[in-house]
């Protein structure tokens, strides 16, 4: 397994909106999925994803239904609501801002002064 | 999902979460399986990456944002089971907030409706009213000046800002049906009704058109009137009534409970048809005038614009308006001088309320540190400190809200006899209603009282020493709960002191006042106003005739020793202050020494039974055209002439001075002295602003002013039966004492002198009733209070007792060791009580009449009373903890 890193503050929630952006999913493959697509490198404590969803639910960015799986069992799946797109377009735009920046500065401090 | 669906459907949210979180380990466990883990292992490993589960719970719990709904719920239940658990503890703690909280509440009621809430009108914040106005007036011996009815008009007229209306208090006899009986009367404007925004029960308001003389002669009756007389009967509208000897039609009745400024009058007349000449006179000022605001006007464009059209008056009629303006002053409730006596109970009764507070605090802390261990538990357990906290608070709130619930029906059912308790009418009396502010009032200080005590037992809430609490199994206590403790009883027992004192000090004023001499010999004498008949008041001549047959005609009737008519009495309402000075260089108004004017017949002394000091009484020789005279009380004499002769000497009064006064002469003869009368009653005289006295004939009084003089006059009888038997045969006999005219005449606001004497110490009485219970409840809890907290103290010391009793010491020494403690906390709070009792004492002497400053003797009378049931109360729990048995009290640690 690669090396893991801690989630930056904050990250949790807009890495849960974009998951549950793909369409309606629960919490288990929540967890499954964000594993696999940061390929090991994020690792969220399944302890406190549930909160997570919980709070996000709470603030209305995710409505959440009963549904069958396909193995029949039934399970919380998770949906996004249109605040949660909102929310989810403005969070990752500012995200990816940030990055840019921070890249930006990176760069700078390795190339000198050009 | 709302935040109180969350709340109520708490239960399936709950059934939810851990169904999703088991969802989520079998998911994890059949993946693990799948991978090749053993059943358990992969069970285990799942787990682990989870979390506890209930540790996750609880977070998912907090992300709900109603987290702290729910524990208040969960909270809240608690504290209803703990005090079903204690049914004692709970009974107590709720007699003793029901008790504080409902005399508080039944005071702020009465608080509330007279003194808080705004005048019973539509938009009251828009109606004003507008005095009169001049420098040499001094309004805080008068009273705020009224307006001059041609004034009036002027300012109506031209006024943008304001929509005036004006009223002329008057009286009057109302004759058939029925037995003629006096009436109040109010001649109002016609716009006053729709001004006020008040509509009429029945009928209608006056129309424009009768507002001017010769208008139809119309009237409109109080709704009392109208009970009183009519019976409430619907056709009483159109039906016409005499009134003064003059034919009215009855257009409207008003609706119950209407007032105009604080009274209800009997009957309302259209002013404009009054043709008397006192209003065509600018220099009269009898019209009281309301306003309103109109849409759009403001305050203090309404004073500029009134103030612009004093000026033109002023300009226009210099004579009669010299240095007259007007003003407009927010409308307010008149309620006399009630307001700092409410105030004053209000703060005793929240005293009361104190106290109350202090005593559950106690219980609450002997309580929780019983509970040390199931505190110290539940930190064990996990809970935080903010948590516990909120715990304890939550039971206090608990407690705190159902004592204000009991206060509240207490004060439902507690405040009307309040209302007829108070001496006399209370101002408003009508307006005393539980309403919101009430409800809100009580909500706010039961939660406030509820935190007051609540505080020192949760923040004594345990963290630290966990381990110690624990095992200590909650028996030792710890210096800082003891030290809690004492301060509890120290500060109940202060204010409980405070409390007694102020009742003392009422009740050593009330004696000391009523031992005062009155000035006048109050037994068996009559006193009741007399309304001659409109026929009689046509002509001076007439007048003199109606009052010389009333004389005649009342000595007559059986028990009647002598008769006096007289314009002013003391301790009842109403006196005439003029100004005057011992030589011809009289100084301008408002400088000059002010005395109380009385005009009499010659027999008032006797009737009175005042005596005379020097000099002489008039007789029938005063009369007009004889030498004008008066007679001085000591007072007078002592502030005009000093310890110089002053029978045979004059004084200049400018009000009696014209020429049409004393014939001439611009001074008056001062023939006799006699003894003071404590005009304005036993308990305000000695603070009086004018006390001086002086008395004129009546027969002096000048043709012109005769009429005016009628009004006003009152009879005195000095009776050889009780006083109150020979009222219907005077009212019989004096029915018909016109001097020859014609007309219906009758006696009303019959009193008798000891009546009067009695009331004016009324308020003193009443405050010492109140302040009597509020101390005795004071007692009481102060007692229940130090009982509770003994008991308490010596139960946790009940090992160390044993040790004592063990090592030699007898049951003495253990009561002396009990009682030793209690006394340190009683003495204390003696100390601290008096200091605030000083203070308190203070506060009284400023708002009650007749009070003197704290005497020792108060002091000394009362605090003992405290002391000694205060030590009975805690001798209790010292007896019993000189029964301990020694050994078991060894066993048990």
């Amino acid at each position: 397994m690669a090396e893991k890193s801690d989630l930056p503050q904050g990250t949790l929630d807009l890495l849960i909106l974009k998951i549950v952006a793909l369409g309606p999913v629960h919490g288990y493959a929540i967890a499954q999925r964000l594993e696999q697509v940061s390929r090991g490198v994020v690792q969220v404590p399944q302890g406190s994803l549930y909160p997570a969803l919980h709070r996000l639910e709470n603030r209305g960015l995710l409505a959440a239904d009963w549904e069958e799986t396909e193995s029949g069992r039934e399970a919380k799946f998770y949906r996004l609501t249109r605040k949660g797109r909102t929310q989810l377009e403005t969070e990752a735009a500012s995200w990816q801002r940030l990055i840019e920046a921070v890249g930006l500065v990176l760069k700078l401090s390795e190339g000198g002064v050009e | 999902m709302n935040w109180w669906q969350r709340l109520w459907r708490r239960k399936k949210m709950e059934e939810q979460l851990e169904k999703e979180l088991r969802f989520h380990l079998e998911q994890h466990t059949n993946e693990l399986i799948a991978q090749g883990y053993s059943r358990d292992e992969a069970r285990r490993q799942s787990r682990l990456a989870l979390g506890g589960p209930e540790q996750v719970k609880e977070n998912c719990r907090d992300a709900r944002g109603t987290r702290w709904l729910e524990d208040l719920v969960q909270d809240f239940r608690y504290a209803i089971r703990m005090l079903r658990k204690q049914p004692g503890f709970a009974a107590v703690a709720l007699l003793t907030l029901a008790l504080g909280s409902g005399a508080t509440t039944v005071m702020f009621t009465v608080v509330n409706g007279v003194l808080l809430k705004p005048l019973p009108y539509p938009e009251p914040d828009r109606l004003v009213a507008v005095h009169g106005h001049t420098d040499t007036w001094n309004a805080a011996v008068y009273g705020e000046q009224n307006v001059a009815y041609p004034d009036f008009l002027d300012c109506q007229r031209s006024s943008r800002s304001l929509e005036m209306a004006g009223f002329v208090y008057s009286g009057g006899i109302l004759g058939e049906p029925g037995v003629p009986e006096y009436v109040e009367r109010r001649e109002i404007t016609p716009e006053l009704f729709s001004l006020l925004g008040v509509l009429l029960l029945r009928g209608r308001a006056f129309l424009t058109e009768e507002d001017r003389p010769g208008g139809a002669p119309v009237v409109i009756l109080s709704y009392s009137l109208w009970q009183r007389r009519f019976a409430g009967e619907p056709r009483t509208v159109g039906l016409s009534v005499v009134l003064d000897d003059k034919s009215y039609t009855v257009v409207g009745i008003t609706r119950p409970g209407f007032q105009l400024d604080g009274e209800e009058g009997d009957v309302f007349t259209p002013l404009g048809q009054d043709t008397a000449a006192y209003l065509r006179n600018r220099r009269v000022h009898p019209v009281g005038v309301v306003a309103r605001l109109r849409p759009g006007a403001k305050l203090p464009q309404a004073s500029a614009e009134l103030e612009l059209i004093g000026r033109q008056l002023t300009a226009q009629y210099p004579d009669s308006n010299k240095g007259r303006g007007f003003v407009a002053v927010p409308l307010r409730p008149d309620v006399g001088d009630v307001r700092s006596t409410l105030w004053l109970l209000l703060g005793a009764v929240g005293l009361v309320l104190l106290i109350a507070c202090v005593n559950v605090a106690s219980l609450l802390l002997a309580r929780a540190v019983s509970r040390d261990r199931e505190l110290a538990m539940r930190v064990a357990l996990g809970a935080s400190r903010g948590r516990l906290v909120r715990q304890c608070l939550t039971e206090s709130a608990v407690l705190g809200l159902s004592g204000g619930v009991l206060g509240v029906l207490v004060s439902a059912v507690g405040f009307r006899p309040f209302v007829q308790l108070w001496p006399g009418t209370l101002p408003r009396a009508e307006e005393v209603q539980l309403d919101w502010r009430v409800l809100l009032f009580a909500l706010t200080a039961s939660l406030v009282s509820g935190l007051l005590f609540g505080l020192a037992p949760a923040l004594r809430a345990p963290v630290r020493e966990v381990e110690q609490a624990l095992r200590a199994g909650g028996r030792t206590l710890a210096g800082s709960s003891r030290r809690l403790h004492s301060g509890f009883v120290v500060s109940e027992i202060a204010l409980a002191v405070v409390l007694l004192v102020a009742a003392g000090l009422l009740g050593r004023t009330l004696l000391r006042l009523s031992s005062l001499n009155p000035g006048v010999n109050t037994r068996n004498v009559l006193v009741t106003r007399m309304a001659l008949s409109p026929a009689a008041l046509a002509h001076p001549a007439g007048i003199r005739a109606a009052w010389q047959d009333v004389l005649d005609r009342a000595r007559r009737v059986p028990g009647v020793e002598s008769i006096a008519a007289v314009d002013t009495f003391p301790m009842r309402q109403g006196e005439n202050q003029l100004g005057y000075w011992n030589t011809p260089a009289v100084p301008p108004e408002n400088q000059q020494p002010l005395a109380l004017a009385t005009s009499a017949t010659p027999d008032y002394l006797r009737v009175m039974g005042i005596p005379l000091l020097k000099g002489r009484f008039f007789d029938d020789h005063d009369r007009r055209g004889s030498d004008a005279v008066i007679v001085i009380d000591e007072v007078l004499a002592q502030q005009a002439f000093g310890t110089r002769e002053c029978v045979g000497k004059r004084l200049w009064i400018p009000e009696m001075s014209g020429p049409n006064w004393s014939e001439g002469n611009d001074s008056l003869l001062v023939v006799g002295v006699v003894g003071h009368v404590r005009h304005w009653g036993l308990a305000r005289d000695d603070q009086a602003p004018v006390r001086a006295q002086f008395y004129y004939p009546f027969a002096q009084v000048p043709d012109g002013a005769l009429r005016r003089w009628s009004e006003l006059m009152s009879i005195a009888v000095r009776t050889s039966i009780p006083p109150l038997n020979v009222v219907d045969s005077l009212r019989r006999e004096l029915r018909g004492a016109t001097g020859g005219a014609s007309g219906d005449q009758a006696l009303y606001q019959v009193r008798t002198l000891e009546q009067l004497a009695s009331d004016s110490l009324a308020r003193q009485r009443f405050l010492l009733l109140l302040f009597g219970i509020f101390a005795g409840l004071a007692l009481l809890l102060a007692c229940i209070g130090i009982y509770g907290v003994l008991a308490y103290l010596t139960g946790q010391r009940v090992p160390e007792i044993g040790v004592r009793m063990a090592l030699g010491a007898n049951a003495r020494d253990v009561i002396r060791l009990v009682l030793r403690q209690s006394l340190g906390m009683i003495f204390g709070g003696v100390a601290v009580g008096i200091l605030a009792a000083l203070a308190a004492g203070r506060l009284l002497m400023h708002a009650v009449d007749g009070m003197q400053s704290t005497e020792p003797s108060t002091l000394i009378i009362t605090v003992p009373v405290l002391v000694l049931a205060a030590t009975l109360a805690s001798y209790g729990p010292a007896r019993r903890a000189s029964r301990i048995d020694p050994i078991r009290a060894l066993r048990q640690d």
